[in-house]
């Protein structure tokens, strides 16, 4: 009897043990809801994962086998490659990258440059305009001009059909701004004024003492800002309509979206339809690829970048 | 520690200029980040005055004639007001009843597991959508819910018709809401998460020693630890009703779906940029962001009042 109460209450965790690591089982009631939620969570990894399996092994499969195969799929139908030649050799995957590339570079390049800079003027309380600036930047958060002045405005700048029209209007985001200006405002002043006293000016302090002091947040501004131009395809398509600068996702609209896989494809009308399919999903995974392939390096920011995201002022 | 001189409009530009001249390098750094706001931000606010004006390209915002609050009542006459509110609402409306509660529960549930390393393996699968375009995410939700897609299939072999859910407008609220929870689910949760590991360990101890079982502790320590953030974020989502993913409802509507799909978003796309009604389509965004920021301002006094929590 004694045991048995024992085990019912286990002695406090000592410090530093995870909570989880000693929370007490509760009889049949307990066993059935982890049971239960254990299957729940698998079941939600099932449905997370499978869409991108289906896809990968569709795009493995014989474009014949795949336009017959009904139900669910847990290997390629046979086993074809000529999807994935396809796509390489379409020339607008390849100018897609490029131009993808480049944006993601030069964008975030510009993006961490102006952040930084901002963030750092404003992280000073002593600047007389540091209070109006940051309204005007707030207010920005809760109110815009609208998608039309927008694309007049960039019209009028004459930055249609160039890569700075979807990289300039949105060289700041000021919700990214404010995350760093909270991580320079975290960092103690003692270290400024050591480097004040060394003779260092305003450049060098940021350079050299804030930003390699706020590199968790500057990564994970840098992820926000890399990602959203990696996935960013409305204003490329309004902004952008010489097929030589399309980025990716444009690419890939026309391919996934309007189903223009023609240029890909020759021969006969039957395989056509089917082939059109397994091109689709080739590109997916191709397009995907460079996704995943940092993926692994990006998720210890992940928590990171939610928290920095809540903090509020 | 006001000086007299700091009352006077002189006193404050004499002040000014000293404070611009010894931070000079900080304003210096400061200045692009402000005219970045001011031409990409600010114009585009002064340009929604072509709303008011009957908008000639040749004579700019300026040298445009006003025509008062017509377009706005075009707007409001026409045939598709009713359907374009409506739909904005709902889409929203189904995203907060089903997508704002799907990361909280997610979060209680990874809580609840022993095995960290298959906490970790969830979270690792759940968080990988959110880095998706949503163009591939539209890519592959068109093909899944087209004839013979997976999605299709199902829907027969549950008694449905064999035509393809993404031309049937009555499955596109569907489909839009239940792809964004696919895709938001995991990462919504990580804050939720954050804020359930900084619960004090020493309630749950408490709770343990008044007789509490794991249910009960959920409802008296887990649910109030996470009360504050979840009315915070519930603010800023009812702020953003008259918001829609619009990028993802243009890849994923058709002409045949627009009686559920088009919002009003897309409608401005559409007359504002495609057929270029700027003066018309610059009202209808106008009034858009207008009810968006009433919205939040009201939802905002309305947690305030409720719960304490407000995000100004």
């Amino acid at each position: 009897m004694q045991t048995h109460a024992m085990s019912e209450t286990p002695a406090l965790p000592r410090p530093g043990t995870s909570l989880r690591a000693f929370r007490p089982r509760q009889g049949w009631g307990g066993a059935i809801f982890d049971t239960l939620n254990i299957t729940v969570l698998s079941l939600l990894c099932f449905i997370t994962f499978y869409p991108f399996y289906y896809v990968l092994i569709a795009s493995l499969s014989d474009p014949l086998a795949l336009a017959t195969h009904r139900g669910l799929m847990l290997l390629p139908q046979g086993l074809s490659f000529e999807a994935f030649e396809r796509v390489w050799q379409n020339p607008m995957v390849r100018s897609g990258f490029v131009n993808t590339l480049v944006i993601v570079v030069g964008g975030t390049a510009l993006n961490l440059v102006l952040t930084c800079c901002g963030a750092y003027a404003l992280s000073r309380r002593r600047l007389m305009l540091e209070k109006p600036v940051m309204l005007m930047i707030i207010f920005t958060m809760f109110f815009t001009g609208g998608l039309v002045p927008n694309y007049l405005l960039v019209r009028d700048l004459g930055l249609l059909d160039s890569r700075w029209a979807v990289i300039l209007p949105f060289a700041v985001s000021a919700w990214n701004l404010i995350i760093l200006r909270s991580a320079f405002n975290a960092v103690p002043k003692d270290y400024e004024e050591a480097a004040r006293i060394d003779g260092a000016g305003d450049f060098t302090i940021l350079a050299q003492v804030y930003v390699p002091l706020c590199m968790p947040t500057l990564a994970v501004v840098a992820m926000f800002y890399a990602v959203a131009h990696w996935n960013g395809y409305f204003y490329s398509m309004i902004y952008l309509s010489d097929r030589e600068l399309f980025p990716l996702q444009l690419v890939l609209r026309e391919i996934l979206v309007s189903s223009s896989t023609d240029s890909m494809m020759t021969g006969e009308a039957a395989g056509r339809e089917a082939l059109s399919t397994t091109i689709k999903y080739a590109t997916v995974i191709v397009a995907t690829l460079p996704v995943l392939a940092v993926y692994p390096f990006l998720q210890r920011f992940f928590a990171k970048g939610v928290l920095v995201g809540g903090i509020k002022e | 520690m006001t000086t007299p001189s700091t009352r006077t409009p002189a006193g404050y530009l004499s002040r000014l200029g000293r404070d611009l001249a010894r931070n000079r390098v900080a304003y210096l750094m400061l200045l692009p980040v402000v005219a970045y706001f001011v031409v990409f931000h600010y114009v585009p606010m002064y340009g929604t005055l072509i709303a008011f004006k009957d908008f000639n390209p040749a004579a700019g915002i300026a040298g445009s004639e006003w025509v008062g609050l017509d377009w706005f009542r075009q707007f409001f006459n026409g045939l598709f007001v009713e359907r374009l509110i409506v739909n904005t609402l709902l889409l929203n409306i189904y995203d907060v009843l089903f997508g704002f509660p799907a990361p909280i529960i997610l979060a209680l549930l990874l809580n609840e597991l022993t095995s960290e390393r298959f906490r970790r393996f969830v979270q690792t699968i759940t968080y990988l959508p959110h880095f998706i375009s949503v163009v591939v995410v539209a890519g592959m939700l068109l093909d899944f819910a087209a004839r013979d897609g997976i999605l299709t299939q199902v829907a027969v072999a549950l008694g449905g018709t064999p035509d393809p859910l993404v031309n049937d407008p009555s499955w596109f609220r569907t489909l839009f809401v239940g792809s964004e929870i696919w895709q938001s689910v995991g990462w919504g949760s990580i804050i939720y998460l954050a804020t359930l590991s900084a619960i004090n360990p020493s309630l749950y101890e408490a709770a343990r020693i008044d007789g509490a079982n794991r249910w009960q502790r959920m409802v008296h320590v887990t649910l109030p630890g996470l009360l504050p953030i979840v009315s915070t974020l519930l603010v800023l989502r009812l702020g953003q009703l008259m918001t829609v993913g619009f990028e993802k409802v243009i890849l994923l509507y058709n002409p045949g779906t627009y009686e559920t799909a088009d919002v009003i978003s897309t409608y401005v796309y559409r007359h504002g940029i495609l057929d270029a009604n700027y003066s018309y389509a610059a009202a209808v965004g106008l009034c858009n962001s207008a009810v968006a920021l009433l919205l939040l301002v009201a939802a905002n006094r309305l947690s305030r009042k409720l719960t304490g929590n407000s995000i100004w």
